[in-house]
């Protein structure tokens, strides 16, 4: 689904992601470690196209197709999804009427017509309902004045209502409590199936024993330097990124 | 002749017409004289710096309407608040239009000033009111000199007025330029409550340049909601200059929608005379190509234990030009003021301009007063976030710009108002709402 190949990217002239290569397959769950500056927010961002970073060599394909050259909400209408850090506020703009101009901007670029309103009120019922959120909640402004897990939450319920392929989760576990992070990692795994695929990019293993991925990368100094199943996030829980820090040098 | 030539010579010409032997008489003889001293204000001028009016006073505008024009009710209904009842006050190229009018006399004055200035049983609320804040400058002496009609309203003691009243200044665009100088006078007694909403439309593209004074008296508890819908076209220009008086406890809230309009000057003075006054100025500019608009703000704190709120947005775009400069006064008497002054501004182009002032002058030493300006371009991180959720760029910028904007209509109490005015932000920005806001 996701192919990137030797990428480089960065921003005015200094490069973060030093040749990046990654294959996610439909069906699977493959999550990014590493330490604080190695490049993995930058890496979720240049999947999603934003244009402050420019890619200066290598490729980034979906489903086949070179994306490097799309914008941001070509990518999202392709069904790439990024769930943010921190995502932002939006002052006079509803929850629910956010998630409705997203959907039928998408469906528009498909040439299809907005969505029944009655279809899309009992869908934002459906997975309100998945992530335990209220009914006041859909009413209020775009994550303003929410705490940290309601923005998360808010996060996964664009992504069960926008439906992606491919959903990027950056540092989605950050400033959650331990009741909202199960809420939103069941939200997570109820939305996988064999046709979708997940990048979980995290600091710690905490969010893994939730989300259990297939696949474990690190990312150090703009390179993913190990690759590995859930067992090595286990490990870099205990014992660090430094003892990969000299292995990496002695290679 | 130029402008000021032309209104001198014709202000003689018709003297002895007006109210010769009342008290008005001589204060439109000594607001003559200020203006024929001062003149129209030049770019020399602190004041108006930033807002040239030479290419305005060039038009050779007609300064007495001849005769009375009609206008078909259909043709601007959409210029009334239609969806309620209301009263309404309406002038054709500053000629009152009865056709198109809804006063009243029962139990409060919604009616005509040039009657207020000519019937005795008014004489005593003219003579308390009439020019008593309203200050000396030029453009509001001039305005003085001629006054002779507009809006006077006034609401009794402990009178709620359940309609909202507009008034509608309508130009015809049967001269081919025009100049207008309403004037209105508003009284709010004791505990009395009163909406108002003021327009000024053109129907054609000739020039019209409108001089407006609104004078605004609230006695104590007394309390006023006051709305300016500016969309004028793009032809037309308004200097509108407000005096606030407030009393002991009362609450005067002026809102300005500045959408229209060749060159927009709002002079809007707060004077806090009682204590416990509230006072709000809120104001939303959205405009572009060479269009100005100048907000000059005062509220002066003169008595203790008063608030005043300031929140004025502003998005520019092509060549246009905003000005704000907000001024606030705590007189050393004032304690315990509260005053916030509020000022954020978009530029959407490089060639938009925005010139933002605070000014405080605080003479008392126990005050809370707070004033914040903003000028930036749309925050590229919150667009980002919009388009990873597949919204397009332009459709996102729209969004920010509608929410950055309409949190302003919050304060708007009258709903179908502030529908309207949402939906006219909406246009403005060229925000698709497909949803209800």
């Amino acid at each position: 689904m996701l192919q990137i190949k030797n990428l480089h990217a960065g921003i005015d002239n200094e490069e973060i992601l030093k040749g990046i290569n990654l294959e996610v397959k439909a069906g699977e769950i493959h999550a990014i470690m590493g330490p604080n500056g190695s490049g993995k927010s930058t890496l979720a961002s240049v999947i999603a196209g934003k244009e402050e970073f420019e890619v200066t060599q290598g490729s980034i394909s979906f489903e086949h197709e070179d994306i490097a050259a799309l914008a941001p909400e070509e990518r999202a209408h392709k069904g790439i999804f990024l769930s943010f850090q921190y995502p932002i506020e939006i002052p006079g703009v509803s929850v629910t009427n956010f998630i409705k101009t997203a959907i039928n901007e998408g469906r528009k670029a498909k040439g299809m017509v907005d969505m029944p309103a009655s279809e899309m009120l009992k869908m934002i019922r459906e997975k309100a309902e998945l992530l335990e959120m209220d009914r006041k909640f859909l009413s209020r402004s775009l994550n303003e004045g929410f705490s940290g897990g309601e923005k998360k939450r808010n996060e996964i319920f664009q992504m069960a209502m926008l439906e992606p392929k491919l959903a990027i989760l950056d540092e989605t576990d950050s400033g959650l409590d331990i009741d909202a992070l199960r809420i939103v990692a069941n939200g997570v795994n109820k939305l996988r199936n064999d046709k979708n695929a997940i990048l979980v990019i995290t600091h710690y293993q905490r969010l893994l024993d939730y989300i259990v991925p297939d696949f474990v990368h690190v990312l150090l100094d703009g390179k993913i330097v190990k690759s590995g199943t859930k067992e090595l996030a286990y490990e870099l829980e205990e014992r660090g990124y430094d003892w990969i820090k000299e292995e990496v040098k002695i290679v | 002749m130029s402008l000021k030539d032309k209104l001198i010579t014709s202000y003689f010409a018709v003297e002895d017409y007006i109210d010769a032997d009342s008290h008005i008489h001589d204060l439109r003889n000594t607001a003559i004289k200020s203006f024929e001293e001062k003149g129209f204000p030049t770019k020399k001028e602190e004041a108006w710096k930033y807002t040239p009016l030479n290419a305005i006073l060039k038009e050779d505008y007609c300064v007495f309407p001849k005769k009375e024009n009609t206008i078909e009710f259909k043709d601007v209904k959409k210029y009334f608040l239609h969806e309620i009842d209301t009263y309404k006050i309406v002038f054709i190229d500053g000629i009152y239009s009865s056709f198109l009018s809804e006063t009243t006399h029962d139990k409060v004055d919604v009616c005509l000033l040039s009657a207020a200035l000519s019937k005795p049983k008014y004489k005593a609320v003219i003579e308390n009111y009439f020019n008593k804040v309203a200050k000396d400058d030029s453009l509001t002496s001039l305005n003085t000199a001629f006054a002779k009609e507009g809006a006077y309203i006034v609401i009794p003691k402990h009178r709620e007025v359940e309609k909202p009243i507009e008034i509608i200044n309508f130009a015809t665009g049967n001269e081919a330029a025009l100049f207008l100088q309403p004037r209105n006078l508003i009284v709010v007694e004791e505990n009395a409550h009163v909406q108002i909403i003021e327009r000024h439309q053109s129907l054609t593209s000739n020039p019209v340049f409108t001089n407006v004074v609104t004078e605004i008296f609230t006695e104590k508890n007394a309390s006023i909601d006051y709305y300016k819908i500016q969309n004028d076209n793009h032809s037309a220009s308004l200097i509108d200059s407000t005096f606030l008086l407030q009393e002991q406890g009362s609450n005067a809230c002026v809102h300005t929608f500045s959408f229209g309009g060749k060159l927009t000057r709002n002079n809007l003075n707060f004077y806090q005379k009682g204590e416990r006054n509230n006072s709000t100025l809120k104001g939303v500019t959205i405009i572009e190509e060479n269009q100005l608009v100048d907000h000059h703000t005062l509220v002066n704190h003169i008595a203790p234990n008063c608030e005043s709120h300031q929140n004025y947005k502003g998005i520019f775009a092509g060549k246009s030009t905003g000005v704000f400069n907000g001024k606030i006064i705590v007189e050393k008497e004032a304690q315990k003021t509260d005053a916030f002054q509020q000022n954020n501004n978009i530029l959407i182009t490089d060639n938009a301009t925005i010139n933002s002032k605070p000014q405080l002058e605080i003479f008392a030493d126990d005050v809370k007063c707070s004033h914040g300006c903003t000028i930036g371009q749309l925050d590229e991180e919150a667009m980002f976030y919009m388009q990873t959720r597949g919204i397009h760029k332009k459709e996102a910028q729209a969004l920010l710009m509608f929410a950055f904007a309409s949190n302003v209509l919050e304060s708007v109490k009258i709903p179908e108002l502030k529908a309207r005015i949402t939906k006219l932000i909406a246009n403005k920005i060229g925000v698709d709402l497909g949803f209800n806001l």
